[in-house]
């Protein structure tokens, strides 16, 4: 089991490199340089500015200090904040990304689980119809539309919630995780459905119910798990989808988040800023990617002793 | 009920997958709803706009933005435009991009997979790395940076997508491929002294079909998403063109005093992602072989 | 899940954070975007310009009413015959937030930081008036001491100038002329360096009515007054809270929660609401700045004056602005904002489409055909789209033109503008200062932002040479006056509205004037709680 999971992790470096040197070159042929202004720049201005943030050098050389920083922890200056180093807007903007893509995780997998299983559970009934067509809407109302409907219905209409911020008025974390974990919650009830009819059909299933366990264990011990599977295997996508949703919904309802601050750089040409974050971020998928291919690993019995014979 | 002479024909004739998956479909309804509603959307988006009498830049300064009227039937936007041609042109400009971007998903993706699925070995566990770099890319970033490099024409757009919903495919085109290299007839093909390029079109492409048509249908909405997200941030299509997404974020600056703009838009978009959901998940039942006709 | 919510609805009853504020002394303030920082010679943007009002304080401040210099670290200050040398007094009580007595040496050094070529100081030629500042920021002489800024005792600043600028005062007001601490940048790094933590809440020293104590990114920045002020007795407010509001509509809804006392900008659709239901809460004022298309003079067809000329006439400014801008802005017909120290620009044109025909025509295109393309670039956002699809739609109408859009963001447009890479490009210009100078100057031959390829030489000798050597304010006036008429006769710009600032300010703020430049004297604003 451990190799597998060091294996992966090697794989993972050069992936990353080749994302950083990828990221860097496109970002340079961007047209827009980081400090056109409205009104025009003195040359020689303009050229110590280029200086202090080594523009000035060869794209190679600024590309080989740029990995060696990279190596030491080191995300550079930030362009357009001067003073504030990439790493520390990182962190200042991690928290409230993170935070929200946590809720909508949980609202995605809770409520879509639940879904699922009710579904799954009575099939072709009412009970399947409806969550079935709520997450069917779920996937297709894209979030653009849900969140400001969501904001119109509740907070502007109904002013049951408040409309924007994170952390500034009780209640205003509701809207945005619901948002963001509707279209999740979605998916994972569709896949705990059909992961749990499979398992339902299955003959250890008929063999528990005949050795007469009651229900509720068959269900929860077994039936679940079959529903369990596609669903943790799904969640390293939905985690990456997670974190491309919170640019928009960080947007909408102004949130202070890493998605957030990810778009203004890349409007802002702040280079390092893009390519701390993009680096960041890719980081994290792999990392999360690879927790999950574990965990489905080890849930399921027949890969698990194939690993753990192999260690 | 009794088995008649014809059905003991037909049973006796056999009926090939295409033919089995097409009576599966018809009768899954849901499918079927969807692909009518898909079919109507599509003409009234590119036939529609020639019968109404406003051009869709057209302004009206003076009337302004105004609720659903009989002159306007959904309503006019702060110029003045008519919002029902807006939409239908839109439509266009959506469903175009959701056309040609899979399109070119599908080119990019079908190429690289059959590659590395029929050529193996070395080849095969290189560009199969490249799609797991690819993978790690949250898609949102990728075509950011890729709009914002390579500036906003629609040509970019399309490529900015396609460019990053190939990976699936292809991963489905190299496992169809590689299954597909062991079996016989491609031997038998290969003995027979078949180039590898037809051996690749006339037997494997066609029995990878299946699982590629599915899941075109279904990454046609997923590029269409991407394409409002774009527009909804700001980035894509230029005024005074109009996409569904470009339409839905302006009605989103002023739901409050003008909620038709965003409403409408809104409801489009929707069902149009619906039928084509329906119509991909029916696609999927209907040829799904595994499911067999017991 | 519903529960939870109406549950939490429940809680949220109360005081709401504005009706908190007005009790405690707290001002709210929404402040467009996140700042930049804080450093008075590393910013350039409105936003820092605000906060950097709290913090700091120059020779001067502005009344807020008129706009006219009034006393700041220098209590009192004499100018020479010919205008060339200006003596500052720096007040005895002067001090830093820390209370170390604040003098001319500290002014003197601050320049010098400014003027250093390594800084990269954007605003560096606010200083340039000042004699030889400008040759030593290029390098072309490299001691300080040549440079018009001398030390004549601690309590004495002494300024000469290149010529004499009637608008100097007021530039001693700007945030790029202000002083900073030596003592704490130097115990941080280099001068020369902007990277230094001497910004960091802690860290940071001013000399103005505020101090800094707490700033959490993209969330607020706080300030509470500050005791070692000279003139803390004066201060009314407690503290302000900056808010990063980039979202406009947002904001407006944030206002209308009673979460802020004042917004940075109205949606445009949301103004007709605010007039009608609530006048007393929003504020149009007008803005000493000037929205304008630039013309490459060099694109074919674009050199005749006539087909610029024709363009220009063919804009019906009034129905632009009652219809696409609800009304919000005035429409202009000349660079400089009228009301500017008492200049009125001259109109030398109006809405007159059979006269634009007839010019086009003139120039060789009759009914628009044969006209080499047109583009118009702006940068992406909702208002400046929709001014420049209404002139498309116009320029169709009554010229039979057709022109295309081209929008960037902004980085790009900027880039894209600076290169000349045009045909038509918009710009919006807000004056640094209250004279027709900072219009007008923008259009010398080569000017740094003049992008339109246009010179005129007797253009060019009014701006440089007479009007400088001018010593009345009507002599200088009438000098503007003329050099606009052959700027408006030549038409390299086509402008088409005055600014007009929209604010939303609740009725308990106070001692928060508008004036032409929006300019805040946050010492003099105090809360009255609403009846």
């Amino acid at each position: 089991m451990s190799r597998f999971i060091w294996m992966r992790l090697l794989q993972a470096i050069p992936v990353l490199l080749a994302v950083i040197t990828f990221t860097f070159f496109l970002i340079r042929f961007a047209p827009g340089g980081p400090f056109d202004q409205e009104k025009a720049v003195i040359p020689e201005v303009k050229r110590a500015l280029e200086a202090q943030y080594h523009l000035d050098q060869p794209l190679l050389v600024q590309y080989g200090t740029y990995l060696k920083d990279l190596a030491h922890g080191d995300l550079g200056p930030s362009f357009k904040y001067p003073g504030r180093s990439v790493n520390e807007l990182i962190a200042s903007g991690l928290p409230a990304t993170m935070e929200l893509g946590l809720y909508a995780l949980l609202i995605a997998v809770v409520l879509g689980m639940a879904a699922g299983l009710m579904a799954a559970l009575y099939p072709n009934t009412w009970r399947d119809y409806l969550p079935m067509s709520a997450a069917m809407t779920g996937i297709c109302m894209p979030m653009l539309l849900l969140g400001p409907l969501l904001v119109l219905v509740f907070g502007i209409w109904l002013e049951w919630v408040p409309v924007s911020g994170w952390g500034d008025v009780p209640g205003d974390k509701i809207l945005p995780s619901l948002t963001l974990g509707s279209a999740y919650a979605a998916y994972v009830a569709r896949l705990t459905r059909g992961g749990v009819l499979e398992v339902m059909s299955q003959d250890y299933i008929r063999t528990a119910r005949a050795k007469g366990l009651p229900e509720r264990v068959v269900i929860f011990k077994h039936a679940l798990r079959g529903g369990l599977i596609p669903v943790v295997a799904y969640l390293g996508p939905a985690f990456a989808g997670l974190l491309s949703g919170s640019f928009v919904v960080e947007t909408v309802f102004q949130i202070p988040g890493l998605g957030r601050f990810f778009v203004q750089a890349a409007f802002n040409r702040d280079y390092t800023m893009i390519l701390g974050t993009t680096t960041f971020l890719a980081a994290l998928i792999i990392i999360f990617n690879l927790l999950s291919d574990v965990l489905a690993a080890w849930l399921n019995p027949r890969v698990r002793g194939a690993l753990e014979g192999k260690a | 009920m009794s088995a008649t002479v014809e059905d003991v024909a037909r049973y006796e004739r056999g009926t090939s997958l295409w033919q089995d998956a097409w009576v599966r479909l018809k009768r899954n309804r849901l499918a079927v709803i969807g692909g009518i509603t898909l079919i109507v959307i599509g003409l009234l988006c590119v036939v529609g706009p020639w019968f109404i009498h406003y051009g869709y830049e057209q302004q009206d300064l003076v009337l302004g933005p105004a609720p659903p009227s009989a002159a306007h039937w959904l309503g006019t936007d702060p110029f003045g435009r008519d919002l029902l041609v807006r939409i239908l042109y839109g439509g266009r400009v959506s469903l175009m991009v959701g056309f040609i971007a899979t399109a070119v998903a599908l080119l990019i993706g079908v190429t690289w997979g059959a590659t590395a699925g029929y050529i193996g070995g070395r080849l095969d566990a290189v560009m199969m790395r490249i799609v797991d770099i690819l993978y790690a890319l949250p898609f949102m970033i990728f075509v950011v940076l890729l709009t914002v490099v390579f500036g906003r024409s629609m040509v970019l757009l399309f490529l900015a997508i396609g460019a990053v919903e190939w990976l699936t495919m292809a991963r489905i085109i190299r496992g169809q491929v590689q299954a597909l290299r062991q079996q016989e007839f491609v031997e038998a093909a290969i003995s027979l002294g078949l180039s590898r390029a037809a051996i690749i079109a006339r037997h494997v492409i066609p029995n990878a079909l299946g699982p590629l048509i599915v899941y075109t249908t279904l990454t046609i909405p997923s590029v269409m998403l991407l394409e409002a997200f774009i527009s909804f941030l700001g980035l894509g299509v230029q005024p005074p063109a109009s996409s569904w997404g470009s339409l839905i974020s302006d009605g989103v600056e002023t739901m409050e005093e003008y909620p038709w703009l965003l409403i409408f838009p809104g409801i489009v978009l929707s069902v149009t992602l619906f039928a084509l959901n329906f119509l991909g998940d029916g696609l999927r039942d209907a040829l799904d072989v595994r499911s067999s006709r017991d | 899940m519903l529960a939870a919510c109406v549950w939490l609805a429940a809680c949220s009853g109360g005081r709401d954070r504005v009706t908190e504020g007005d009790a405690t002394g707290v001002l709210h303030f929404g402040n467009g975007t996140e700042p930049q920082g804080i450093d008075p010679h590393a910013v350039t943007g409105i936003p820092e310009w605000h906060i950097l009002g709290t913090l700091f304080e120059g020779l001067v401040t502005l009344d807020p009413v008129t706009l006219d210099p009034v006393p700041g670290m220098a209590d009192k200050w004499e100018v020479s015959e010919d205008g060339l040398t200006y003596r500052f007094h720096i007040r005895e009580d002067a001090k830093w937030s820390d209370g170390r007595p604040l003098t001319a040496e500290d002014f003197h050094w601050s320049w010098w930081r400014a003027l250093q070529p390594a800084l990269g100081n954007e605003y560096s030629y606010m200083l340039f008036p000042l004699k030889n500042a400008e040759a030593y920021l290029t390098g072309k002489i490299t001691d300080f001491d040549q440079v018009g800024v001398h030390v004549i005792d601690p309590h004495t600043l002494q300024v000469e100038l290149n010529a004499p600028t009637p608008y100097f005062l007021q530039l001693m007001a700007h945030h790029s002329t202000f002083p900073v601490p030596r003592h704490v940048i130097e115990k941080f790094g280099v001068p020369t360096d902007k990277f230094t933590k001497w910004t960091r809440v802690g860290n940071f020293v001013g000399n103005g009515p505020f101090k800094l104590v707490g700033w959490k990114l993209n969330k607020f920045l706080r300030v509470e007054r500050n005791p070692a002020y000279w003139d803390a007795a004066h201060v009314r407010l407690n503290a302000i809270v900056f808010y990063p509001t980039e979202n406009s509509v947002t904001e407006e809804r944030m206002f209308r929660s009673g979460q802020l006392h004042r917004t940075e900008e109205v949606p445009i659709d949301k103004i007709p609401g605010w007039r009608d239901n609530h006048p007393d809460q929003i504020r149009l004022n007008v803005y000493e700045g000037t929205y304008y298309y630039m013309i490459n003079v060099k694109r074919p067809g674009l050199s005749d004056v006539r087909v610029r000329k024709a363009l220009n006439m063919a804009i019906d400014r009034k129905t632009l602005t009652e219809t696409v801008l609800k009304g919000v802005q005035v429409p202009a017909y000349a660079m400089t904002p009228p009301g500017t120290i008492g200049y009125e620009p001259p109109k030398l044109f109006d809405f007159d489409p059979e006269g634009a025909r007839k010019l086009l025509a003139e120039a060789g295109y009759p009914d628009g055909k044969g006209m080499p393309p047109i583009e118009l670039l702006y940068n992406t956002l909702e208002s400046h789209r929709k001014i420049a699809v209404a002139l498309q739609q116009m320029w169709k109408k009554n010229l039979n033109i057709d022109v295309a859009m081209v929008n960037q963001e902004w980085k790009v447009f900027l880039n894209t503008r600076q290169n000349k890479d045009f045909t038509l490009a918009r710009q919006g210009w807000i004056g640094d200062y209250v004279d027709p100078n900072t219009f007008m100057d923008l259009w010398i031959t080569d000017g740094g932002n003049n992008n339109t390829n246009w010179s005129n030489k007797e253009f060019d000798d009014l701006i440089l040479r007479r009007i400088p050597a001018m010593k009345t304010r009507a002599e200088r006036l009438a000098g503007f006056y003329k050099a606009e008429t052959i700027l408006m006769e030549e038409v390299p710009v086509i402008p088409i509205y005055t600014y007009v600032t929209k604010h939303l300010v609740r009725s308990s703020v106070k001692g928060m004037p508008p004036n032409l430049l929006d300019y805040y004297a946050f010492k003099d604003i105090y809360l009255e709680p609403e009846k």
